[in-house]
């Protein structure tokens, strides 16, 4: 609590205290007046200072106005205890309101804590830490173990385990060592490191990710824009029905039913009116709703660019998304040995040192999976014939190891694949020794992540992909998924989505998720574009409306359960405190609800609406 | 020309008549007050001083809102 804020504490006691006091005490007239005056003043002479500044600057409606003019009518009417109420409970309210925004406010903050406030440049055999906004690009950094690193690099010198979880979310190191490249923000675990920068710090990661963290709330949802307008028209509305309330019936009676006007009842409830009138638990509970639920999305390494497309991935049916980088790792690795004759250890080992020379993909994925030191010493006559594969001599055998024209080529039998994938056969000393696939493969969660989108409610998945019909359809069915286009380039991929936006209903949003390689246009033409496993891709943060920190599709469904269960609350937000309000107003008119129902309907609504909002944080189990 | 200025405001109704209060005054294009991050986010109009326009903006806010601050 803020100093603000105690002196308001102190206050609040210090007038319900006087209260209980005069509660008991058996005075009357004049003298109760007097001394009920006491706790009015002590809790409400600066919302009545506020209300007559607010008259002069003709700032009429607002609450202090309200509350001065509510509670200075009840006392006038003679109705102390609860004139002082009033003012009381409205102080505790706000007060509980600014200590639960200022709570969520610093635990959102802290969550975001990933601003580095220094950088340690290390010149001429000097080590200065700096402000990172001065460093120059090529500049030499000093990251000791539990130092953020400030700016994004390549690692110059040293080994060492980075934790990324305030990034992404995720718990599990990442290893880095010599001629890696590390993104700012993460926190260096066991080694020191040096690392030479390669952007200046305003370009760097971590300052991209607080730039968009800190815009986040400024992009307005429907629900807020509806808000405010709403809170425009209803406290002027809501005044003058008051002033309604407190004149119309009584002249009815008095001229048209020759009844006696009962003036002192009527202003009563025109007084409940004005207390009820304060639009705050949902002005105050709806942002906080959106603020609180982008707050917790970032926790997960999720972060969303704005309420709007938290609102918008709430009504999400269409998931859109690309193959190769996001269900899939977009590396190539050996994925099985087929038809072997030998040990597959063998196979391989004929392979990796037949292939040993050639930089292609193919015999890089054969040389990982072969993982040990390769003796170039025992390869001999590498011949290379191309869009075929290679010959060469290992060990004194002939190995050949390529495609299937090679095999045709060299006159020697081998077996048809039946998987998708790169087929690569070896033959040995002209006889057929087995092939190895060689495919792209799918992520470890992808399968989850397809029937957790099933899951959501997710009706339609479709997959698109510049890939082969046969790799595209076979990952589509491990996948378990229907729709696939297959064989597109950047472009298709644009125009099968304006299709299918073309097809849907208005109200059910479409989501496309890439990993923001080469389909930014498509990210950004999807009502949401969602950027996968973007630590370290521009392109792709400054595309997407809702970026995946790692790379994990499982978030996708992640992302959208947590963007329904903060819409979900700001609904419950809203329907909650309009209904009360409205509720009670009637009640109000009709003489049934008095003005501690009032205080009720005000206060206690925005308490629970915040408290409730404050629920939107929570998003870790989902 | 955009510019982020940090402010202080008690309640959020009470930002978004600061938010109003800024879109009217002369000079400014648009502006969005974000409750949350106590931030004010003003678009200037083309040739006009930043300097003078904000505090044109400070005292329109002032009017509305007596309790509430802009750190120019």
């Amino acid at each position: 609590m803020n100093q603000k804020q105690k002196k308001v504490l102190v206050r609040i006691f210090a007038a319900a205290l006087c209260m209980a006091v005069l509660a008991l005490l058996p005075v009357t007239g004049l003298l109760r007046f007097g001394l009920f005056m006491i706790p009015y003043l002590i809790i409400g002479y600066d919302i009545l200072k506020k209300a007559v500044k607010g008259i002069l600057n003709r700032q009429v409606f607002d609450e202090n106005f309200l509350m001065a003019v509510a509670t200075v009518g009840a006392i006038l009417l003679g109705e102390y205890t609860e004139g002082v109420a009033v003012m009381l409970f409205y102080q505790i309210g706000e007060l509980f309101q600014s200590y639960a925004v200022g709570k969520s406010r610093k635990n959102i903050s802290e969550l975001m804590d990933i601003r580095p406030d220094y950088a340690n440049v290390e010149r001429d055999g000097e080590v200065r830490q700096t402000d990172p906004d001065e460093v120059e690009i090529g500049s030499i950094l000093l990251v000791q173990p539990g130092e953020k690193i400030p700016i994004d690099g390549v690692v110059q010198e040293g080994a060492s385990a980075l934790n990324t979880s305030a990034l992404t979310g995720e718990s599990l190191p990442r290893e880095v060592k010599e001629g890696d490249e590390v993104i700012s923000g993460c926190i260096n675990m066991t080694g020191v490191l040096r690392i030479r920068t390669t952007k200046e710090f305003g370009e760097s990661t971590v300052s991209k990710i607080l730039d968009l963290v800190e815009n986040a709330s400024s992009r307005k949802s429907r629900s807020e824009n509806f808000i405010s307008r709403f809170a425009r028209i209803y406290t002027p509305a809501v005044c003058y029905g008051a002033l309604a309330l407190a004149v119309l019936p009584p002249l009815v009676r008095m001229l048209f039913l020759g009844l006696p006007p009962q003036w002192g009842m009527w202003v009563y409830r025109a007084l409940t009116f004005l207390v009820i009138s304060c639009p705050c638990a949902l002005v105050i509970s709806i942002p906080l709703g959106f603020f609180a639920g982008i707050g917790g999305a970032g926790r997960e390494g999720v972060l969303v660019k704005g309420s709007n497309y938290l609102e918008a991935l709430a009504a999400a049916r269409y998931v859109v998304f690309d193959k190769t980088g996001t269900m899939t790792q977009g590396v190539f690795e050996v994925n099985g040995i087929h038809h072997n004759r030998i040990g597959e250890e063998e196979l391989l080992e004929y392979a990796a040192l037949a292939e040993c020379y050639s930089a292609h993909p193919i015999s890089r994925s054969l040389k990982n999976a072969y993982g040990k030191e390769i003796d170039k010493s025992r390869v001999q006559g590498v011949e290379e014939i191309g869009g075929n594969g290679v010959t060469a001599k290992v060990d004194g055998k002939a190995v050949a190891v390529g495609n299937g024209r090679l095999m045709k080529r060299l006159g020697i039998a081998y077996e048809e694949c039946h998987q998708a994938g790169t087929v690569v056969h070896v033959a040995v000393e002209g006889c057929y020794m087995g092939h190895l696939l060689i495919s792209d493969r799918l992520k470890p969660h992808a399968k989850e992540a397809v029937s957790a989108l099933e899951g959501a409610g997710i009706e339609h998945l479709v997959m698109l992909t510049g890939d082969s019909r046969a790799a595209a359809e076979h990952t589509a069915r491990e996948l378990g998924i229907k729709t696939v286009y297959s064989e597109l380039l950047p472009a298709d991929k644009v125009a099968k989505t304006e299709e299918l936006l073309a097809e849907k209903p208005e109200r059910e949003k479409l989501v496309f998720v890439g990993d923001g390689v080469n389909d930014a246009p498509v990210l950004s033409r999807a009502d949401i574009g969602i950027a996968m496993g973007a630590l370290g891709s521009d392109a792709a943060i400054e595309a997407a409306d809702v970026v995946l920190m790692d790379d994990d599709p499982l978030k996708i469904a992640k992302a959208i359960r947590i963007s329904r269960k903060c819409i979900r609350i700001v609904y419950e937000n809203i329907y909650f405190a309009i209904g009360v309000k409205l509720l009670c107003l009637l009640l109000g008119a009709l003489g049934i609800a008095n003005m501690w129902l009032a205080i009720f309907a005000d206060v206690g609504v925005m308490v629970l609406a915040v408290l409730n909002a404050i629920r939107a944080l929570f998003v870790k189990n989902l | 020309m955009k510019k982020t200025y940090k402010i202080e405001v008690d309640c959020a109704n009470c930002a978004n008549k600061m938010e109003e209060a800024a879109k009217k005054t002369e000079g400014v294009r648009d502006a969005v007050v974000n409750f949350m991050t106590l931030k004010m986010k003003v678009e200037f109009e083309e040739g006009s001083d930043p300097k003078q326009v904000m505090q044109a903006v400070l005292k329109n806010c002032k009017r509305v809102e007596d309790d509430c601050e802009i750190f120019l």
